[in-house]
């Protein structure tokens, strides 16, 4: 081919801490391409990124293997910095943007256009003046390659959010020596119309030589408008394929792919309990992870999972069922309506909840193992107080009992129930949780994300754990989750959460093809 | 916006109403403080002619400090209560160019040349803490403050006359070990600025009348608002309504002062020292200037996100420190000036209340511990020392008794951090819970 590709990542092997997490990708863009990266999460989309813009916490982690080679040119890129100067350019998932610069101030970021004044001459170039007319029209210039009616001179206070994310895509136009273009998840916060128009601007970015990566999980817009698509899962190059050779449901299922190490749960019986938990028109203002009108009814006895892509959603329901985070709608537990916004309230109608935020949230990290085991029964329900007219008492026995009794029960590995939470690993540090959960004596247990930060031992624990809960105990549990294999290894039944809403409900040996094109936002029969 | 089904003069009512809150909730300090200061002024039954004398003395004495807090709000650093270093060092160069004999204006200048390194290299080593103790910087300001008290402490109570030779008893305590709890700078840099024809025998050199003061500001203003309207671009020019109520209020000013000087009233008696008020003037523009140029510009960027700066390539920790520098090094010559205007400083607690006093102005001003302007040191000056001027006669005319009104002021200006700190952050659930509507 007589024309050179611009960006060349060879053999790209990353281990964080002894866990493969790149395994040996190759990737290469023509100039003027449009290139798709689809994957889960945790799949090494971004730690691929990070290592091609020099991300510090690749080279503070021993960096990584393979080499990069730009226009043919192998180089080594150590900060940020440099990947600018070698002409990469990245449009972040979060805005890098301050809300109280005009949209010209933010183009222009630590590029301001400067001109020499009396004290520059003296002190030095820092003191050089903002030319600020020059930032204005060069801003308008950038803003007008993306066919936007943007004012240069407003508050990036105060614009929508689509807004916000052209003036990122304008600020890294406006660098002159642009020639790779990173777009990270760009239209997970638009709205229909605006992700049309990004898509249109990315069309013509490319048409004028420049190569642009697109990440997303958003498969309809990689095939409108990439030339070619790499899929990644779980660290490794699946394939890369060009878009006429492929379609939505085959990329949906080498995302999905069946990696597991766990065995699907097999298909119940299609007896189900009765409800025991209905949610109506649930909406959860929780940063990242907003709710925007959940239906979901819960049977008892049965494990329900809550699955889906990070940022859409379904971490808040939980969180809002407890009255975490601001919530608004109807949740009945066994026919009475719940009160909303009031943990205590959550707590007196039966649930309980291990979060997501186990050292954070979950846990008294410097108080011992008995304490942490007995503290949401006793402020919860009262348990483990002894009162003596105005005065009350902790029941030091009973919470001593209540801790050797579960430590025996869950297989807690410590040197006692003195023992402070830190010390602990993740595992146990968990099923520390897990008792404390139960000491309450549940209707319903809400666990979100178990197996998060716990190594693939302990996962198979925990996972055990809470199988065995619900067959012995019939204890109704609805587990939220990011690892897709880990729900189908225990759920009954599986939501699926899509942009705040339930996609579909699934079966766990439903196939691969439809929890992919769930979490990517597709209707099954439209796809199928 | 799409058009409602309502009358357009309700909806531009309604505009008009939500504009004036928003107004009224930016700036309720301010708004508070204009209130009580004009009701103390009714109350204390001042005459101008008094009122006016001591805020002009008050003005030249404190505005530069003031001014000194500005950048490190800039750079997201909130209140400098570090400048407390900055006035010790001030006092530290002032007792040392007393005993050398300098005075006037010579002797002021002298005192600001040699603080500059002095106050530097605090500085240097206040920004080093602060970029280990980020989101912290206010305490830590406070904390630096009794800390280096200490040291100050050590140096002129014990190591002055002993191991450093100051043989001077004007200075030095009867001992002969320890500098006085007083130093008296009459004939030494006594209004070496405010009046600096004295030191050559000459009383009224740079020192004009009030009126002519006010009708010389208002010229300038005039000139400057008309060169601003002419080289700005049309999107950012004042409006006509800021135009006509400016305009207004320098034309009354004007008739108001020539009155005054054809009346022969006591107003014109009142002298401004105006070489101090150039250099406060000087210090605006500088920086408004700096505020303009690539170092400030960082600035305000590291104090909105120092992430974002970071990833945009900024060196953020040098950054902090230069802000620190820059406003220690202000705040060394601004109590220079305070002191060349008072005459006579107590060597171990002048400079105490230096960083408290100015963080009230500015906040009274208008200012947060997020954004400052000059606009608001200055108004937040005027303001804080009227209260300071009518608070005891006040006190005085409703209570029989001026302790009462001294009482007040020294309460006001904690009460008033306190309360600027929690009205800023009911500001900020007050503006996210309308951003969640």
């Amino acid at each position: 081919m007589a024309v050179e590709p611009i960006l060349r990542m060879k053999g790209i092997s990353k281990s964080y801490y002894g866990t493969k997490v790149l395994d040996s990708i190759n990737l290469s863009i023509m100039p003027g391409e449009v290139h798709g990266i689809v994957g889960e999460n945790g799949a090494g989309k971004s730690t691929l990124m990070n290592i091609l813009f020099g991300m510090s916490v690749i080279h503070s982690t021993g960096g990584f293997e393979g080499s990069i080679e730009i226009a043919g040119q192998p180089v080594e890129i150590k900060s940020p910095l440099q990947a600018m100067s070698l002409g990469i350019g990245m449009v972040h998932q979060e805005f890098m943007l301050l809300p109280n610069y005009s949209v010209a101030e933010n183009i222009k970021l630590n590029r301001e256009v400067l001109k020499p004044n009396f004290i520059s001459r003296i002190f030095g170039p820092k003191l050089q003046s903002l030319d600020y007319d020059q930032m204005y029209a060069d801003s308008r210039k950038a803003l007008e390659r993306l066919n936007i009616g943007i004012d240069e001179y407003a508050l990036i206070a105060g614009l929508p959010v689509g807004h916000m994310q052209f003036t990122e895509i304008a600020r890294e136009l406006d660098k002159q020596n642009l020639r790779i273009l990173v777009f990270d998840e760009p239209t997970a916060v638009l709205g229909e119309s605006e992700a049309d128009h990004l898509l249109q601007a990315i069309k013509e970015i490319a048409a004028s030589g420049i190569a642009v990566l697109f990440i997303t999980h958003r498969l309809n817009e990689i095939i409108e408008v990439c030339d070619n698509i790499t899929v990644l899962r779980d660290g490794r190059h699946v394939t890369t394929k060009a878009k006429q050779d492929t379609n939505v449901i085959e990329l949906a299922e080498l995302m999905v792919g069946r990696s597991m190490s766990f065995a699907t749960r097999q298909r119940q019986s299609s007896h189900q309990g009765r409800p025991i938990m209905e949610i109506k028109n649930l909406s959860v203002d929780m940063p990242g992870e907003r709710v925007r009108g959940v239906n979901l009814t819960v049977y008892e006895g049965e494990i329900l999972g809550i699955g889906g892509l990070a940022g859409q959603g379904k971490i808040g329901i939980a969180n809002g069922i407890m009255g975490l985070f601001p919530t608004s709608g109807e949740v009945k537990v066994s026919g009475a309506s719940l009160e909303l916004n009031n943990p205590s309230a959550s707590i007196a109608a039966g649930l309980a909840f291990m979060s997501e935020d186990r050292r954070g949230v979950g846990l008294l990290l410097d108080s011992s193992i008995e304490l942490n085991i007995a503290s949401g029964a006793m402020f919860g329900t009262g348990r483990f107080v002894k009162t003596w007219g105005p005065f009350s008492q902790v029941d030091q026995a009973a919470i001593r009992e209540n801790a050797e009794k579960y430590i025996a029960d869950l297989d807690i590995r410590c040197t006692g129930p003195k023992q402070h939470v830190r010390q602990l690993s993740g595992g146990n540090q968990q099923k520390v949780c897990i008792a404390r959960a139960l000491t309450m004596n549940p209707k319903i247990l809400l666990v979100s994300e178990p197996t998060r930060g716990i190594d693939v031992g302990a996962k198979q624990l925990v996972l055990d754990t809470l199988r065995r809960l619900n067959a012995e105990l019939g204890m109704t549990i609805v587990v939220t989750s990011s690892e897709l294999a880990e729900l189908r290894s225990i759920c009954t039944r599986i939501a699926i959460i899509t942009d705040g809403r339930v996609a579909g409900i699934l079966r766990p040996d439903d196939s691969d093809v439809n929890f992919g094109l769930l979490m990517a936002g597709q209707p099954i029969d439209k796809g199928a | 916006m799409a058009a409602s089904s309502r009358t357009v003069s309700g909806s531009l009512l309604h505009g008009r109403l939500a504009a004036a809150r928003s107004f009224a909730i930016r700036n309720m300090v301010t708004i508070m403080f204009l209130v009580i200061s004009a009701l103390g002024y009714k109350l204390s039954g001042m005459t101008p002619f008094l009122f006016l004398m001591d805020i002009v003395a008050r003005i030249s004495r404190n505005a530069f400090l003031v001014l000194a807090l500005i950048i490190p709000v800039m750079a997201g650093m909130g209140l400098n209560f570090s400048i407390v270093l900055g006035a010790m060092a001030a006092q530290a160069v002032v007792i040392f160019v007393t005993h050398w004999g300098f005075g006037g204006l010579p002797g002021v200048l002298l005192s600001m040349v040699l603080v500059t390194p002095l106050a530097a290299v605090l500085g240097l080593l206040t920004g080093n803490l602060f970029n280990r103790a980020k989101g912290q910087e206010m305490i830590a300001g406070l904390i630096l403050g009794f800390f280096a008290q200490g040291i100050y402490e050590l140096i002129f109570l014990q190591l002055v006359g002993g191991i450093i030779p100051m043989d001077n008893p004007a200075i030095v305590m009867s001992s002969g070990v320890g500098v006085r709890t007083t130093i008296d700078l009459t004939n030494g840099l006594k209004y070496g600025l405010d009046w600096p024809g004295q030191y050559w025998g000459n009383d009224l050199l740079l020192r004009p009348t009030l009126p002519w003061v006010i009708i010389g500001m208002a010229a300038a203003l005039a000139v400057g608002i008309i060169i601003y309207q002419l080289r700005t671009d049309r999107r950012r020019r004042m409006s006509t309504a800021q135009l006509v109520i400016t305009g207004a209020a320098l034309a009354w000013a004007c008739w108001w002062s020539v009155q005054q000087i054809q009346s022969r009233s006591q107003i014109n008696w009142i002298r401004v020292p105006l070489l101090t008020w150039l250099v406060i003037a000087a210090a605006c523009a500088g920086v408004h200037f700096f505020s303009k140029t690539k170092l400030g510009q960082d600035m305000r960027t590291v104090g909105q996100d120092r992430h974002v700066a970071a990833v945009a390539g900024i060196d953020v920790d040098r950054v902090r420190i230069i802000a620190i520098i820059l406003s220690m090094v202000m705040a060394a010559w601004g109590h220079i000036i305070f002191l060349q205007n008072i005459g006579t400083f107590s060597t171990y607690g002048s400079h105490e209340q230096v960083g408290l006093y100015s963080a009230a102005a500015l906040l009274i001003g208008g200012a947060t511990v997020a954004r400052a302007t000059i606009g608001h040191g200055i108004l937040g000056t005027v303001l804080f020392h009227t209260l300071f001027i009518v608070a005891p006669a006040a006190g005085r005319q409703l209570f029989g008794d001026a302790q009462i009104g001294e009482y007040f002021r020294v309460f006001v200006a904690y009460g008033i951090i306190g309360v600027t700190l929690a009205m800023h952050a009911w500001k900020q659930v007050l503006q996210r819970r309308s951003a969640a509507q």
